[in-house]
């Protein structure tokens, strides 16, 4: 196999990237290592047998430059939503903007901020940092582990209810162009605390190609409360590769949901792991593809305990000749009884050339448990559109209405009303009802 | 001119000839049962007078208002005042009640060279009409018909028709999978909705609701032909009888 330019790079040089203290250089050491060593997916690997990675492999990505000025509130405007009391963190092409975040008042001992000012602060190790995502698990985790920058710290100490949403929003601007940008976010919620997170993909930059390469940590304590959502709206000529990884212990909720509808090529990894009893999981996800796009979903749920409880529903909206790829896999361990574990899948192409690669994949070692899955991909359906004409709606609104209800019916399932609004927002904006 | 002048209509779904010539004649104001047994053409009927896509009209002619109603698309015959209450009305997961009537509202509004009206002028709108199927607001925010119980989704499709005031009202089967109190409600609905300028058409299998909805004609379908036209009483007669009187009548004319 032959080397790739990151590949290369990482075997070659030594890492040194952000500044940082040893033990962050042992783990960074660790990434670059792992991934010198395995390099980019091949194309027979099974995980990213419908993932076509070339483009992001082929390419001599430059690491992203710290922009100027020219980012200003108002043009970040149309990407910021719920309230000013929110606090939201701002990254530009990779790298923390002062200027540009705003942290709210905020209960003691709770902690928003950069990971590397909070790498830079702490003499000691950051307890969770590197320790859910194991840079073993992919090559794209390896690299990021190797290269982040920077992106969000928050952290929430037992019984402490951040009553105001985080907002992590991550933009490039068009000198982003041939860059790549490899986001690391770290999310710490105490016992019986509760947080909700959006992490935002966004541009400025709608004609330029770029990567960008996040990985996200979620360590959710017993008894904790979760909302996380995730909003990728990339330049739709740009790689987006993403991963999510969560750890949740006694009687934790983690509601996910995961918006995607920009770049060329975009994947995200959902790994839920339930470490303990009488956990609940609720993964949702919509993705709205156009053109040559192609959005990839995978997610694994691992119920290694009993009477855990995880409900997935991830839908999609096709147009153009894009594509789809769901993989969904359940893992219910021997001593996981009273598992109950659900897994939908479902697609709405709206033209012949779209097209959806689905696949649930459930390893359930349990006997006595309840898991279920479905998938379906299909057109809009006859007679509800009848009925829609038949109250006076013209045909093509009645498309976009019944188009618009499939999609949102999965934003219902979000908590948090500012975000619902927005998400329904951008459904309307995109499908033009 | 009648509202609706159907002549020797014929419809088929696929290979399957349903309708084998209809003709009927509706005047403004007046109130249509159709009747007959399962398989007769009855909700056929019903249908194809709203254009359903599943059906396909083979010969005849259908009249309304003057104009030729086989021509228009579904949209267009809602627009100029025709309305089908289904007899399964179809569920929307994801667009609330009050979004998709104002939607429906607005859009036959426009067709007629009307100004939209905003949400809160419809909310207005929507309390005087919420009396006439006996509602509460809170229906309007859950997602149409989603999860409705059969009796709500029928008080629904009055609810429709009371908003978007058509000229004609099809009924099909609204009486079906409806308890005696529901039917009381729906029934109640229509007969606050009957009006000098506007002519129903409801189609049934059982008398049941016509003690409710009294009609001032009848007809009865038998192999997608009318069999029999009275009054109010044919239908009286037809629940002492049965339809096996009416298959009978039919076959010795034939």
């Amino acid at each position: 196999m032959s080397d790739t330019f990151l590949q290369e790079t990482l075997t070659r040089e030594p890492v040194a990237m952000a500044e940082g203290p040893e033990w962050l250089e042992s783990l960074r050491r660790a990434g670059a290592d792992r991934f010198a060593a395995v390099g980019f997916p091949a194309a027979r690997d099974e995980e990213w047998r419908f993932t076509p990675i070339g483009p992001i492999a082929q390419t001599a990505w430059a690491p992203a430059v710290q922009a100027g000025d020219e980012v200003s509130r108002d043009r970040l405007a149309p990407f910021v939503f719920g309230h000013p009391e929110w606090s939201t963190l701002v990254f530009v092409n990779g790298w923390y903007s002062e200027a540009l975040s705003s942290v709210g008042p905020l209960p003691a001992g709770v902690r928003v901020s950069s990971l590397a000012e909070a790498l830079r602060a702490d003499g000691r190790p950051l307890e969770h940092l590197g320790r859910h995502a194991p840079v073993e698990g992919s090559s794209f985790t390896a690299l990021n582990t190797a290269l982040f920058r920077d992106g969000g710290l928050v952290s929430v100490p037992a019984g402490v209810d951040l009553p105001n949403p985080v907002h992590l929003v991550f933009v490039t601007t068009p000198d982003a162009a041939g860059t790549a940008s490899h986001p690391r976010n770290l999310l710490v919620i105490g016992r019986g605390a509760r947080l909700s997170v959006i992490e935002s993909y966004v541009t400025l930059a709608p004609d330029q190609t770029y990567w960008t390469n996040p990985v996200t940590e979620v360590v959710a304590a017993a008894g904790s409360w979760v909302e996380h959502t995730r909003i990728q709206r990339e330049s739709e000529l740009a790689y987006h590769v993403g991963l999510t990884h969560v750890d949740q212990e006694r009687d934790s909720h983690y509601r996910s949901f995961t918006m995607a509808m920009g770049a060329a090529l975009s994947r995200h990894n959902l790994h839920v792991r339930l470490n303990d009893e009488n956990v609940e999981s609720l993964m949702y996800g919509l993705y709205l593809t156009r053109g040559e796009q192609v959005a990839d979903n995978h997610t694994a749920i691992f119920h290694d305990h009993p009477n855990g409880r995880s409900w997935e529903v991830y839908k999609g909206v096709l147009d153009g000749r894009s594509r789809a790829v769901f993989n969904g896999k359940v893992f219910v361990k021997p001593e996981a009884q009273k598992t109950d574990a659900k897994q939908t899948n479902r697609n709405l192409l709206l033209s012949d050339g779209a097209k959806v690669d689905t696949k649930p994949q459930l390893e359930i070692f349990a006997d006595d448990v309840k898991c279920t899955h479905g998938a379906t991909v299909g057109r809009l359906d006859d007679l509800a559109l009848f009925y829609a004409r038949s109250r006076g709606i013209p045909v093509l609104a009645a498309e976009r209405l019944l188009t618009y209800a499939f999609a949102a019916e999965v934003i219902e399932e979000v908590a948090l009303e500012p975000v619902r609004t927005e998400l329904e927002r951008l459904v309307r904006e995109r499908l033009g009802s | 001119m009648p509202v609706l002048e159907i002549r020797d209509l014929r419809a088929a779904a696929g290979d399957k000839e349903i309708l084998r010539g209809i003709n009927l004649t509706v005047n403004a104001g007046e109130v249509h049962a159709v009747m007959g047994p399962n398989g007769s053409g009855k909700s056929t009927l019903a249908q194809v007078l709203a254009g359903h896509p599943a059906y396909e009209v083979t010969a005849g002619s259908v009249s309304y208002m003057g104009q030729d109603l086989l021509d228009m698309e579904p949209e267009e015959r809602a627009q100029a005042g025709v309305f089908l209450a289904f007899q399964y009305p179809v569920e929307i997961p994801g667009v609330t009640n009050a979004y998709f009537l104002r939607a429906a509202y607005n859009e036959i509004r426009k067709a007629r060279g009307l100004d939209e009206v905003d949400s809160m002028d419809f909310l207005d709108l929507l309390e005087q009409k919420l009396k006439v199927v006996e509602w509460g607001p809170d229906i309007m925010s859950r997602a149409v018909n989603s999860g409705f119980s059969g009796g709500e989704k029928k008080r629904n499709e009055i609810l429709q028709l009371a908003v978007l005031e058509p000229r004609l009202a099809i009924l099909d089967e609204t009486d079906s999978g409806l308890d005696i109190d529901a039917l009381r409600i729906v029934a109640s609905g229509v007969n606050k909705l009957r009006a000098q300028d506007r002519s129903f058409i409801v189609v049934t299998h059982y008398q049941r609701l016509l003690n409710y909805i009294v009609p001032d004609h009848v007809h009865v379908l038998s192999q997608g032909r009318i069999a029999m036209s009275g009054g109010k009483e044919l239908a009286l007669e037809l629940e002492a009888k049965g339809y096996e009187w009416v298959d009978a009548a039919a076959e010795a004319v034939a």
